[in-house]
């Protein structure tokens, strides 16, 4: 037991001397530029893009509700082809069982679809 | 390899396991009463007629109810049995949290009906949460495999943030569906992550029977190599069912989501969330690793007496109702974990744990259910009025209604003649059995602090002069009833606690 858990951790410890070598590393080079560099900060230098275009609004602005309304629509679908996928290369094997759970499975989603649309979310508002 | 090669191996037909639809009949019901109601109420032009929901969702609780003590009679004439292919199984332990849940349902719609129609936010999405909810229970208790075991845990959950949320108008309401939201999704990985670590050491994920994680661990050889894994994994387990219970220190999300849920919703997360859980602690780690007992039965023990001290000490600090309930649910939940613990120690002495936790999830749940009821009336339209000043004057005002409540707080307190007495005596007895005597003490002590609390509402009611703001406290009929069935239950309990002791008794001993 103590050899099988040593040599567990000892795999991790490779994750580990990695990333603190990252972080060393890049601890090192940001400060060591920190520290030499003159600074000077204006108002125009610290803004997102000092030569592009100035940006409009806060970063906190609101976003269209029903996108989020499609999107979980588009999960409930995608997971259903996700399942119907591998079902289908193998229906043979599962034969009339098989064919009746999907049956189940795709009219349950299909309640669901029912239930979205008198609900009026597929109605682009 | 050599599948790829042999073409005729390909189309072998796959052999299903067998189902046994008769034995799915109660979770196949809550499910077809949510599909049905949800579906149809969706597809009529204006909804339902007023408390056609709710009536729909008690008759499907009482269907699912009456199914489970058929099934009940069905183990007692041929032994325990399980369902498709091993992953769900029908015993004692497994109907009688069962039946717990379909009671908690029965009473959480019975008092929902009349409070969403008192706040005008009448729909049919929050009775088919409920059964969602209760379905999700159902299989959690009767789970014999942890990735069902997750499903059932994710199916409650899931409806139960939603549920937490569902006054739309309360912001509190959505502040506590958020966080209980976001801390419950950490349990539920913490859970999953134990989940996979258990699979690592021991190759399965099935939990009694042939080929499951119990004969892996009584054969010791493959998992003496993994044993780190193996311990890691149920202490991650424990901790995402720590969390469902409340238990501390993974309690402090109670106190905010019970506070700012709808009153009936914090009464059904009281008593069948808390069921289920204790179902799958029950069926998943003291039931399914005895062999590892002591690992993780020092676990329990801390668990059971931090819960204990730390639910009644705070409860007693807190001025808002709600708030003292959900202390006072987590110091239940300690006297639960107390029966556990008990039933940790295996052998008769187990049994007789195991027996004492079923019978305290019962009569928990009723009691919980009709405290909560109680609050539900008094906290009036808005569902705001939950301070201790909102009870002053009750006893002079609706001295029915006060003295139900008195008999829920009592019962509680564990006074003599109440349910609530019975359940903490068979816990205490059940540890004292066992040899844990430091765990009994201080489950004691903890009843005495927490009495303190139950009194203090009981004064406000009937001493403390002057009378309440606000309107006065109505009672519809349906959350009358339900108030009505958990007095006479707590009561009748009480008085004649042998039937329902030996109940207990008989579904520790029918084990699958």
């Amino acid at each position: 037991m103590p050899t099988d858990f040593s040599s567990f951790l000892r795999g991790w410890l490779t994750v580990a001397i990695f990333g603190t070598l990252g972080l060393l590393l890049a601890g090192l080079l940001l400060g060591l530029s920190a520290l030499v560099r003159p600074k000077r900060p204006t108002v125009e230098k610290s803004m997102a893009y000092e030569s592009g275009v100035d940006p409009v609004g806060d970063g906190w602005s609101q976003s269209q509700i029903r996108y989020y309304i499609f999107a979980l629509l588009f999960v409930m679908f995608d997971v259903e082809a996700v399942f119907i996928f591998p079902w289908a290369t193998q229906l043979e094997r599962y034969a009339g069982f098989g064919l009746v759970e999907m049956g189940v499975f795709v009219f349950v989603l299909l309640l669901g679809l029912v239930y979205a649309w008198r609900k009026g979310v597929l109605r682009w508002v | 390899m050599h599948l790829l090669l042999s073409p005729m191996q390909q189309t072998d037909k796959l052999i299903s396991p067998s189902v046994n639809w008769g034995s799915l009949t109660p979770l196949l019901v809550l499910l077809g009463a949510g599909l049905v109601l949800l579906v149809g109420a969706a597809l009529s032009a204006r909804g339902w007629a007023k408390g056609l929901y709710a009536t729909l969702t008690a008759a499907a609780a009482v269907a699912a109810g009456v199914l489970q003590f058929v099934l009940w009679n069905s183990t007692v004439h041929h032994g325990p049995k399980s369902l498709v292919g091993e992953a769900l199984v029908v015993d004692g332990p497994s109907l009688f949290i069962g039946i717990s849940i379909c009671a908690a349902l029965l009473l959480a719609a019975l008092v929902t009906d009349d409070y969403l129609r008192r706040e005008d936010i009448d729909s049919p999405e929050v009775y088919g949460l409920y059964l969602m909810a209760a379905l999700g229970g159902l299989v959690m208790a009767a789970s014999n495999d942890l990735i069902v075991l997750f499903l059932g845990l994710e199916v409650l959950s899931i409806a139960l943030y939603v549920l937490a949320a569902s006054h739309r108008k309360r912001i509190e309401s959505q502040e506590a569906g958020l966080k209980y939201f976001i801390l419950g999704g950490f349990s539920s990985a913490f859970f999953l992550y134990g989940v996979a670590l258990v699979y690592g050491a021991t190759g399965t994920t099935r939990l009694r029977g042939p080929e499951s994680i119990k004969t892996a661990l009584a054969l010791t050889v493959e998992t003496d190599k993994h044993r780190a894994l193996l311990v890691v994994g149920v202490a991650l387990l424990l901790v995402g069912l720590a969390f469902k219970v409340a238990a501390v220190p993974f309690h402090s999300w109670t106190p905010d989501v019970y506070q700012g849920a709808p009153t009936p919703v914090t009464g059904f997360m009281a008593s069948a969330a808390k069921a289920a859980a204790f179902g799958a602690l029950l069926r998943s780690v003291v039931l399914s690793m005895p062999e590892l007992r002591d690992d993780w039965r020092p676990a329990i023990w801390v668990l059971a007496i931090l819960t204990l001290v730390i639910g009644s000490t705070l409860a007693v600090v807190q001025t808002n109702v709600k708030r003292m309930l959900a202390y006072s649910s987590i110091s239940h939940a300690g006297f639960i974990l107390v029966g556990i613990e008990a039933a940790a120690h295996g052998g008769e002495s187990g049994d007789r744990g195991i027996a004492s936790v079923l019978f305290y999830v019962l009569t928990y749940a009723v009691l919980v259910s009709g405290t909560f009821a109680v609050s539900t009336l008094v906290g009036r339209s808005g569902d705001g009025a939950h301070g201790l000043d909102s009870y002053r004057g009750l006893g002079r005002q609706r001295p029915v209604l006060a003295l139900a409540l008195a008999v829920f707080l009592l019962a509680q307190a564990g006074v003599p003649l109440t349910s609530g007495f019975v359940a903490k005596f068979s816990v205490i007895t059940a540890a004292a059995d066992a040899s844990s005597y430091a765990i009994a003490i201080i489950a004691m002590l903890a009843a005495v602090i927490g009495a303190f609390l139950y009194l203090r509402i009981i004064v406000s009611m009937f001493l403390e002069d002057g009378d309440a703001e606000g309107e006065r406290v109505s009672i519809p009929f349906g959350t009358g009833a339900a108030i009505g069935i958990s007095v006479a239950f707590t009561l009748v309990v009480g008085f004649f606690p042998g039937w329902l002791l030996e109940l207990a008794r008989d579904a520790a001993t029918r084990l699958y």
